[in-house]
């Protein structure tokens, strides 16, 4: 389904070539891969961010990679957000290409004023003198009782800045092809990763236990490179029914719901926000002539509210049905009521039934 | 169980009400100036410790003011740079040029020319000097009135002035305001607008620098006023965790718009003890003295380039004129302050220490200043058929859209579409003079 690109990493050895068995990572592996052979690509590669080097980050997506690429190209920051995002920008412009990790979504806030005043307006107020070649990689959503300050998900924030690329990917080796990609492009890209599903999908019923990912086929990732370009969103099922829009830990919950209703749904994982792949949106909402969007975030201003517009200013005539939003609700994201915020099996339910009533 | 404390005490009654401080400045439109309790030492008495000295064993340079040129116009003690006659009379023509730049542009905006300029009279030496001390492919990351480091590494005039018109020869298509240069030929860093953002930019590419194994160190500018800003406790931060190569220069020109420097912390220490509390080397610099300016800027380059660690410079010094041609003074300042300021005026006291020299006289200054007028002048006349400011000749419409991003994604291009059609409704036979910039 996806327009990958495969090419074999210049350093191949020739017996490598050879059919090797199948292998099988989660999303922190599928992601650990990408860093690794974009740094053994590029020397201009350098990752940071707060306990990524020695401890190989929280999540454990940088272990190893110091050992491997060195103290240089691999290092711990001070717990500042603004100066990572700032130290970022200033080697963008000596010529590295760097990869900060922002340890939560939640804290990448002392960091905006770089990113949005700085990183992404780097090339337009330099006419292309200067560029920020730079991807913030931070985990992000909700579902792992982080509280209010670590389950965030401010997708429409960046979505709403110009000259800055959102790309959330919902499988490991979308993960992979995407991160490489998003490193390899000339532009800031915030890259953010649901940590929810690091270790395997999520169907949205918390109470059931988690199954890894080794057990879906999306967590085949071959080895060495590959790119999955930025813009093009992936039809995770097809069906005629309805379209569903959705991306990140929401692409698998919705999944599970349609399989579990006996919906034959488009599910389109976009996978990038911006630039956004809006040909696959149009091309499934005229064929289905229904849409539901899902996402996580608060749904005020959400990212589900350009999803809505797009598809009703572009595909009005089309629609059978009322466009539907399913979010999280307009509050904090609550502790110990996780599961009442989450937009769970319930809420997308129901959503479907009244866009597919008549 | 402890005895209760005493109801008396707990309620505060032998104390007298709390209150809150805030600053005022010692001067006010039309109050005599007296600057007599600034403390501004004695020329040539400050010593001039190895740059590759510990930051804990030269605290007292981060509160008294390294000096050079004394009042007897000649140079004293060991920070004297020792630079030969004709370097000095660059750096007097690079600071001259600066001046002389400043008030042509000032009256291109009064004129209408422009919607806005920044002068940087009286602050010359904290630009020309500091940059003749660093290599001319070391990166600046300037703020918003260092263009006497362009002038110094030999910028084209005419790209300044196109930049500041937003004409069809600004090479930044006209995207930004007034002054907010971009020159990666000359290794300047473009110009933010926001405050204080370029100062932890720097010391990354300070880092990245030193990642490389590369021999280029980087020095930023930043007002005195902005070091408020959270960006400049990352900046010094950074920089000493990763010892990078970097110069951290504090502009302390007393204001900053209208609020004077105690609104930064001035009232109750200097701008280079900051570096103290973070281990970075201090040096406190009359920044109306340009040989002390570009001596600290040397020992800062010296020991960066040494690997021995980054320097915070304060440079203490004077902003003679309004902030910008938006900004009156008059309003809330001192007009006796320009005056009354003990350490003068960095272009005059350059010329009289080349006088005092031998190696200069008036009359080759008047005419230098008047050539400096001229070329200026020349300069403008010939930026000023790219355009100004509104007038019609800028850079064609469609390059709004471009450098968003490397490539234009398609909502991009739909709205580039809806501008252009907006225009052609407007002006359906299109603009005279736009065709010429297509």
């Amino acid at each position: 389904m996806s327009e990958t690109e495969t090419m074999s990493a210049p350093d191949q050895a020739p017996n490598q070539a050879e059919a090797k068995p199948e292998r099988r990572l989660n999303m922190i592996e599928a992601i650990n891969d990408a860093l690794d052979i974009s740094m053994q690509r590029d020397e201009n590669v350098v990752v940071m961010g707060e306990d990524v080097g020695y401890f190989g980050g929280v999540f454990r997506c940088t272990a190893g990679l110091q050992e491997k690429h060195g103290k240089n190209r691999v290092f711990d920051t001070p717990i500042s957000e603004c100066g990572i995002i700032a130290a970022a920008v200033g080697m963008g412009a000596y010529g590295l290409r760097p990869v900060p990790e922002i340890q939560f979504a939640d804290y990448i806030y002392p960091g905006l004023d770089q990113l949005i005043s700085e990183a992404a307006r780097l090339r337009y107020r330099s006419a292309a003198e200067y560029i920020a070649p730079m991807t913030v990689r931070s985990p992000f959503g909700g579902g792992i009782f982080g509280g209010q300050t670590h389950s965030q998900s401010p997708e429409a924030i960046f979505a709403h800045v110009s000259g800055l690329k959102t790309v959330i990917p919902a499988t490991p080796y979308d993960a992979k092809g995407l991160l490489i990609s998003a490193i390899e492009d000339n532009d800031p890209v915030i890259f953010f990763e649901p940590k929810r599903i690091y270790n395997g999908p999520f169907s949205g019923y918390y109470d059931k236990p988690v199954q890894p990912w080794k057990k879906f086929d999306q967590s085949v990732v071959p080895e060495g490179y590959y790119k999955i370009p930025l813009g093009k969103a992936r039809l995770a099922t097809e069906g005629e029914q309805v379209t569903i829009l959705a991306y990140g830990t929401m692409v698998h919950v919705v999944e599970a719901v349609c399989k579990e209703k006996g919906i034959e749904a488009d599910v389109l994982d976009l996978r990038t926000i911006v630039p956004l792949d809006i040909e696959a949106i149009e091309a499934s909402v005229k064929k289905t002539g229904r849409c539901l969007i899902v996402h996580e975030a608060t749904r005020t201003a959400g990212f589900g509210a350009e999803l809505s517009a797009l598809v009703t200013e572009r595909c009005f005539y089309h629609l059978e049905a009322p466009v539907e939003r399913v979010t999280g609700f307009d509050t904090p994201y609550p502790h110990s009521l996780e599961w009442a915020y989450f937009p769970g099996p319930i809420r997308i339910g129901e959503a479907l039934d009244k866009i597919l009533k008549d | 169980m402890a005895d209760r404390p005493d109801p008396q005490a707990q309620a505060g009654h032998n104390a007298p009400g709390l209150s809150l401080h805030v600053p005022e400045p010692k001067f006010r439109p039309g109050d005599a100036v007296d600057f007599s309790h600034v403390d501004v030492g004695e020329p040539g008495k400050q010593p001039r410790p190895d740059e590759t000295c510990s930051p804990d064993t030269m605290h007292e340079l981060a509160y008294g003011l390294v000096r050079v040129l004394g009042d007897d116009n000649r140079a004293h003690g060991p920070w004297d740079p020792k630079l030969d006659p004709e370097t000095l009379r660059a750096m007097l023509g690079h600071m001259a040029m600066t001046r002389a730049f400043d008030e042509r542009m000032f009256r291109g905006q009064r004129q209408g020319k422009t919607s806005f300029y920044m002068k940087c009279t009286g602050e010359e030496a904290t630009s020309v000097a500091a940059s003749m001390a660093l290599a001319s492919d070391d990166m600046v990351f300037p703020s918003y009135r260092q263009q006497g480091i362009l002038i110094q590494r030999g910028y084209p005039l005419i790209e300044m002035i196109n930049q500041i018109y937003s004409n069809r020869g600004d090479k930044l298509k006209g995207r930004q305001l007034p002054i907010m240069y971009s020159s990666k030929e000359h290794s300047f860093f473009t110009i933010s607008g926001n405050l204080a953002t370029q100062t932890p930019q720097a010391v990354g590419w300070a880092m990245a620098s030193a990642i490389k194994g590369d021999t280029r160190i980087a020095a930023t500018w930043v007002g005195e006023g902005s070091t408020a800003e959270g960006d400049f406790h990352s900046a010094c931060l950074f920089a000493t965790v990763y010892n990078a190569p970097v110069i951290l220069n504090v502009i302390n020109n007393q204001w900053a718009i209208s609020s004077f420097s105690g609104f930064a912390g001035a009232e109750r220490t200097t701008f280079a003890a900051r570096a103290l509390g973070y281990g970075l080397a201090g040096l406190r610099v009359d920044g109306n003295d340009p040989l002390a300016c570009y001596a600290a800027e040397q020992w800062a380059a010296n020991r960066a380039r040494a690997n021995a660690g980054p320097t915070l410079i304060e440079f203490f010094t004077y902003r003679a004129e309004g902030h910008s041609t938006s900004d009156d003074p008059s309003g809330y300042r001192s007009a006796q302050e320009r005056e009354e300021w003990p350490l003068g005026d960095p272009v005059m006291r350059l010329k009289n220490h080349l006088i005092e020299l031998g190696e200069w006289d008036e009359e080759r200054q008047e005419k230098m200043d008047l050539e400096a007028a001229e070329h200026v002048k020349k300069v403008t006349k010939e930026a000023e058929a790219n355009g100004i400011l509104g007038h019609g000749l800028h850079h064609p419409f469609r390059t709004m859209f471009e450098d968003v991003f490397e490539e234009l994604p398609w909502h991009l291009k739909e709205q580039a579409e809806q501008a252009i059609h907006e225009r052609e409704t407007k002006f359906p036979g299109g603009l005279p003079n736009e065709g010429k910039g297509a």
